[in-house]
Order: C-alpha cells, then sequence, then structure tokens
C-alpha cells in the first residue's frame, strides 16, 4: 500500500507540483471550452485567459507565502 | 512547418536542460568514487528510459488524435505551467537560481563522504546515485519526447531533439571534464516552460474541439501571449519583491 501511496505521491508531484489549483483551472478550463465548442462557439480564447489568470494567481499565492 | 521547428527546438531545449542536470550528478560521482559502477548505473537507467519509450510510444498510436491531444495537451500544459512558474519565480527573485557548480560541489562531497558498500561487484553509492540521477532528470525528457511525439502523430521530430541535446551535452561534458555551469540554464527553462505551455495550450483546446483561426499559425500567437504574459509577470514581481525589501534594491 506504501509503495501504491509513494508511486502515485511520485506522479502527483512530477504532474501537479507545488499548485494544484493550476491543474485544477486548466481541468476546468478544458471542460469549458468543450461545452463551448459543443454549442457552436470557437472558444479558442478561453483556455489562454484561464492559463493566464491560473499563472497569475499561483504566483500571488506563492510570493505571498514568501514575504510574510 | 513552424510547428515541427518549434517542437524539435522545445525537445531539444528540455533535453539539454536536464541532461546538463543529470551530466552534473554523474560527474560528481565518477569524478570522486571511480567511473565503472558509474557508468552502470547511466546505462542500467538509459536501458529504463528506453523500455519506457518503446513500451508507451507505439501504445499511444491507437488512441483517437483528437483524445490524445486532449489528454497529452492537458498534461503537457500543467507540467509547462510548473516550469514557467518556477521560472517566473527564478527570474524575479522570488527563488535561488540553480547553480551546476555548486551542485557539483555538494555532489561531490556527498560522494567523498559516502561508506563503501559492495554489491554484485559494484560500488552500490555510485551506481544508485548515478542511476536515479540519469532516471528521473530522463524521465521528464521522456515525458516531454512522448507527449510531443504523441500530439504531433509522429516521434520523429521529438526524437531527434532529444538525442541531438543528449550528443551535444555529453561531447560538451567530455570536453568540459566538469559541469557545464556556463550553460544559460535558467534562461533556457524559461525557454522550455514557455514551449511546453504554449504546445500545451494549443493541442488540449484543440484535442477540446477548438479551430485555431490561422491554423498552425496561431501557435506562434499563443507562444507570443504567453512570453508576454510570463514577461510582464517577471516585472511586476520584480517591483512587488523590491518594494517589499528595499534593502535588497541591489539583488
Amino acid at each position: 500500500m506504501s509503495y501504491v501511496r509513494a508511486f502515485g505521491r511520485f506522479w502527483w508531484d512530477f504532474i501537479v507540483g507545488d499548485d494544484w489549483v493550476v491543474a485544477a483551472a486548466v481541468g476546468l478550463g478544458l471542460v469549458l471550452t468543450g461545452i463551448l465548442t459543443g454549442l457552436g462557439v470557437d472558444a479558442w480564447w478561453l483556455l489562454p485567459l484561464v492559463v493566464a489568470l491560473a499563472l497569475a494567481g499561483s504566483l500571488r499565492r506563492a510570493t505571498r507565502v514568501t514575504t510574510t | 512547418m513552424t510547428g515541427t521547428i518549434l517542437l524539435v527546438l522545445g525537445s531539444f531545449l528540455a533535453s539539454a536542460v536536464e541532461m546538463v542536470e543529470a551530466l552534473t550528478i554523474v560527474l560528481g560521482v565518477g569524478v570522486v568514487r571511480g567511473w565503472r559502477s558509474t557508468l552502470f548505473g547511466v546505462g542500467a537507467a538509459a536501458v529504463v528510459l528506453a523500455g519506457l519509450i518503446a513500451t508507451i510510444g507505439p501504445a499511444l498510436g491507437s488512441i483517437p488524435i483528437d483524445a490524445l491531444r486532449l489528454v497529452v495537451g492537458a498534461l503537457l500544459l500543467v507540467f509547462g505551467l510548473q516550469w514557467l512558474r518556477k521560472a517566473i519565480l527564478r527570474s524575479s527573485g522570488y527563488k535561488a537560481l540553480h547553480d551546476e557548480e555548486e551542485a557539483f560541489r555538494e555532489g561531490r562531497e556527498q560522494a567523498a563522504a559516502a561508506g563503501t558498500d559492495q554489491r554484485a561487484g559494484l560500488d552500490w553509492y555510485s551506481f544508485t546515485v548515478a542511476f536515479k540521477g540519469v532516471l528521473l532528470e530522463g524521465l521528464e525528457v521522456v515525458f516531454i519526447v512522448i507527449s510531443f511525439g504523441a500530439a504531433q502523430g509522429r516521434f520523429g521530430p521529438a526524437v531527434l531533439g532529444a538525442a541531438a541535446a543528449v550528443v551535444i551535452v555529453v561531447a560538451a561534458g567530455l570536453l568540459a571534464r566538469g559541469p557545464l555551469e556556463r550553460v544559460p540554464e535558467n534562461a533556457i527553462k524559461f525557454a522550455v516552460g514557455l514551449l511546453l505551455t504554449s504546445f500545451g495550450i494549443f493541442w488540449a483546446a484543440e484535442g477540446a474541439g477548438v479551430d485555431w483561426p490561422g491554423d498552425e499559425l496561431s501557435l506562434l500567437a499563443v507562444i507570443a501571449f504567453v512570453g508576454a504574459l510570463s514577461f510582464g509577470l517577471v516585472r511586476s514581481l520584480r517591483r512587488q519583491r523590491l518594494s517589499a525589501s528595499p534593502a535588497g534594491a541591489g539583488a
């Protein structure tokens, strides 16, 4: 069990890293993009927007922790 | 064509930066404790990595390209954002720059202080440190090569970029006989984060059903957007850091 947990932990750290909120935002952005394209809206602009907000938010959280 | 060139470049830069780090670990152990067991460790890790590519690569070929682009693009995007986030924190002074010379010195000190443990005729410390170092650094290369190859539907350009990086870094390491501390590693990591994030956005959105205006050319626009965003964030964080600690204004 601890081996499975360590294996999962390794891949979590490898892919997701320090801030899971960024990964969650990307997932949400993709779901919304899929829904909008399904409704006939070519939402190519949505994912770059989500990335910009997620990255800025993540850096804000990281530097706030560092500076306090 | 533009996408292929950028793909080779991305694969080359990502592989080069990981190989520089692996080389530092291998040199640190090999110089202090001898080369035989160290090179066995490098060889064993290379076999595991080659096995991973040979197993996962062809298996991905049977998955529909849109589903593959969605999954691979999403993984690449999350992974790339990690690189970009760290690169922005380094460039703005919130995180220490990676220093190969320092890493090499630490590696040498640890190798010299470690005891002797012979297993299967090998110096076990040298073998395991070289094996783990090359495997962990190489895993990122394998991940990028497989992601790029799978999303593009052909592995040639990504493998070419990675192979060129391995050859050049190893040759440079042999010539320099030391860690490659003059490689602008932090700038390369920034570029890699930029490319991984941009490719991730492009492919993941395509996989979700988006038709990019201008097709492959819009990849350049995505790179420009992510680049402008990143440099803007670096400037903003630098200002924030300097205003928070006026004493460190010269840092």
